[in-house]
């Protein structure tokens, strides 16, 4: 899959309280958690983000709790895909779980700035950030995760009977 | 000879039938339990009955606590909190608690002998790492693999790297489970531990109450780590032995046990912490932070909510006010600690001295309810994180706490340590 969308850039250690604050987990719907998605990062972030935006973040991205509304915001969002510098474990399990791409990679996060365009192709990893004019190598997907985007999330994976 | 494992290793092993696992591995392991709550359940439910699940794998084995926005703040989570009744009911579900038997989770399990020590546990909540203090290896989810593990009582685990972690030195007063962690926390980083298991011990733990391991293993992940785990001993076994509900497995670290680093602490001279915003992280000396003027304090939460946090507190609040200007509140974690508080009267201690007593709930921890700040407003805490906006407004501040920093802030109305407010006629070591 080729991806390509705007950017929002984040700092280091981008929490679950940021991408979605406790006080909207009253409620698991996933439109209405994406009404309120890093608002208490940027306020007016959920009425200026587009189907097809691209986050990057530095390091940690997802921190604290493991409340899986925070990917599921982030996908109902219209998010394409998150790339970041690294992700805390929880996030990184919950996102693969429920189908939101993301991608490790240092380097293209150094240099990414919000309003920068980025070429994703999730196949082979290559980023090209297409302002800039650069390219970079995301690390590969581990084969078993990989096997769970294959087969369309965890519970997929479980329906095929594959939890052995 | 099999090879040296870690007692986490030995347990993941173990669930997953192998001889032996070495970090990096991706395991498939069978679960002694898995948990969630008011928040995380729900998700979980509806993914559990989309992949047309019917029967949970084993009814004593799915564990539902409705305890963050409970007694139910709004329609809103009354609603979720019925999701999780309606199914604990359908499933009859043997680890359930309503009414006035609910409490915070992390406090609950432990003290009514659910999880044991040598448990193979998730819990769709990050907190689920506090059983590590038990010689568990439990660690936090999300609902997706929650609803799996309910359907057939498995997760995946990608076996982690080990950080050990050694207490050495005299543990000064006042300095408990919870500055010990912090400390910790403010070494390695609010990543530094992320993927890794810490292991935590040395003769400083070996003499640690089990309450505060389960403060120190409760903050495991605010290092980011998968789970915080102290070798099981005397201590573990006799709080073990009067509750488990289940046969303990006690398991140890192997003398040639493959750690990733060790990181020692000499705890002499160290003093009270606290953990600054807007991360766990931002660790300093309350010596260093006494100019903070507080709005609130709460004690309680699955961190510092149990009956030594309260006693501490007490000891410190006995014949004294609270400032007119800080809303404290104290929750104790469970109906079992609640009713203990006040057998030993020290409800009349906090009420005597102006504080809120609230039930048993999670609360303002999470910026639920039960304590919300409003713009601008700070207050000292003993929970677990003090994200932007995690206890309410956007701009207000959370300053990360023991019981007994909470309590002597609360006096003062500005973060203070123990020693500040102790009459003269206070003995080390004397309790209540």
């Amino acid at each position: 899959m080729i991806i390509t969308g705007t950017i929002y850039k984040f700092g280091n250690d981008v929490n679950t309280d940021e991408i979605i604050p406790a006080r909207y987990l009253n409620t698991s719907d996933p439109k209405e958690l994406a009404a309120h998605l890093m608002e208490d990062a940027d306020p007016q972030f959920p009425s200026k983000v587009k189907p097809g935006d691209i986050i990057v973040a530095d390091k940690n991205f997802g921190c604290g709790s493991s409340r899986e509304h925070a990917p599921l915001a982030i996908k109902a969002a219209g998010i394409a895909c998150v790339v970041a510098e690294s992700y805390a474990r929880i996030f990184y399990r919950n996102a693969f779980n429920i189908g939101l791409t993301i991608i490790e990679c240092p380097a293209a996060t150094l240099e990414a700035q919000t309003g920068h365009v980025l070429r994703i192709d999730t196949a082979t990893g290559q980023i090209t950030n297409v302002t800039l004019n650069c390219e970079y190598s995301a690390k590969p997907i581990p084969p078993f995760m990989q096997e769970l985007i294959a087969s369309g999330g965890l519970m997929e994976y479980v329906q095929k009977g594959m939890m052995k | 000879m099999s090879k040296p494992m870690t007692l986490g290793e030995k347990i993941l092993a173990h669930a997953a039938g192998l001889k032996s696992v070495s970090p990096g591995d991706i395991i498939m392991a069978k679960l002694d339990l898995c948990l969630g709550n008011d928040i995380t359940a729900p998700l979980a439910i509806q993914a559990f009955y989309e992949a047309k699940g019917e029967k949970v794998f084993d009814r004593k084995r799915v564990v539902l606590v409705p305890d963050h926005f409970t007694p139910n703040k709004d329609i809103k989570s009354a609603e979720q909190a019925r999701i999780l009744r309606d199914f604990a009911r359908e499933q009859r579900l043997l680890y359930y608690w309503d009414q006035g038997e609910c409490g915070v989770e992390h406090a609950l399990l432990p003290e009514q002998g659910v999880v044991v020590p040598g448990d193979l546990m998730i819990g769709a909540d990050s907190h689920t790492c506090t059983y590590g203090a038990l010689g568990a290896f439990a660690t936090g989810v999300g609902s997706t693999d929650l609803a799996a593990a309910m359907l057939t009582g498995k997760a995946w685990f990608k076996v982690p790297a080990t950080i050990k972690l050694v207490f050495k030195g005299r543990l000064p007063a006042d300095v408990t489970g919870k500055d010990l962690i912090l400390t910790a926390i403010g070494r390695l980083g609010v990543e530094g531990a992320n993927y890794k298991a810490l292991e935590i011990t040395g003769p400083v733990i070996d003499k640690l109450s089990m309450e505060g391991r389960l403060t120190m293993c409760n903050m495991a992940i605010e290092a980011g780590a998968k789970t915080g785990i102290v070798p099981p001993d005397k201590i573990t076994r006799a709080y073990a032995e009067k509750r488990a509900q289940r046969k303990p497995r006690y398991y140890f670290s192997d003398p040639t046990a493959e750690y990733e680093r060790v990181e020692e602490f000499d705890v002499a001279g160290m003093e009270p912490v606290v953990a600054k915003p807007h991360l766990p992280s931002n660790v300093v000396p309350v010596s260093k932070a006494r100019d903070v003027v507080l709005d609130q304090a709460i004690i309680g939460s699955c961190t510092n909510g149990r009956m030594e946090d309260l006693r501490e507190a007490a000891r410190l609040l006995k014949g004294k006010k609270v400032s007119p200007r800080v809303r404290t509140i104290i929750i104790p974690a469970t109906p079992l600690i609640w009713r203990q508080a006040m057998k030993e009267g020290l409800f009349d201690i906090f009420m005597a001295a102006g504080c809120i007593i609230s039930p048993p709930t999670c609360g303002p921890c999470l910026g639920g309810h039960m304590g919300i700040l409003a713009k601008g407003e700070k207050a000292v805490a003993t929970t677990n994180r003090n994200f932007v906006g995690r206890m309410g407004h956007v701009e207000s501040e959370v300053y990360l706490a023991s019981a007994g920093v909470a309590a002597a802030s609360a006096i003062k109305g500005r973060l203070a340590l123990p020693k500040e407010v102790r009459g003269a006629n206070w003995k080390q070591g004397v309790k209540k």
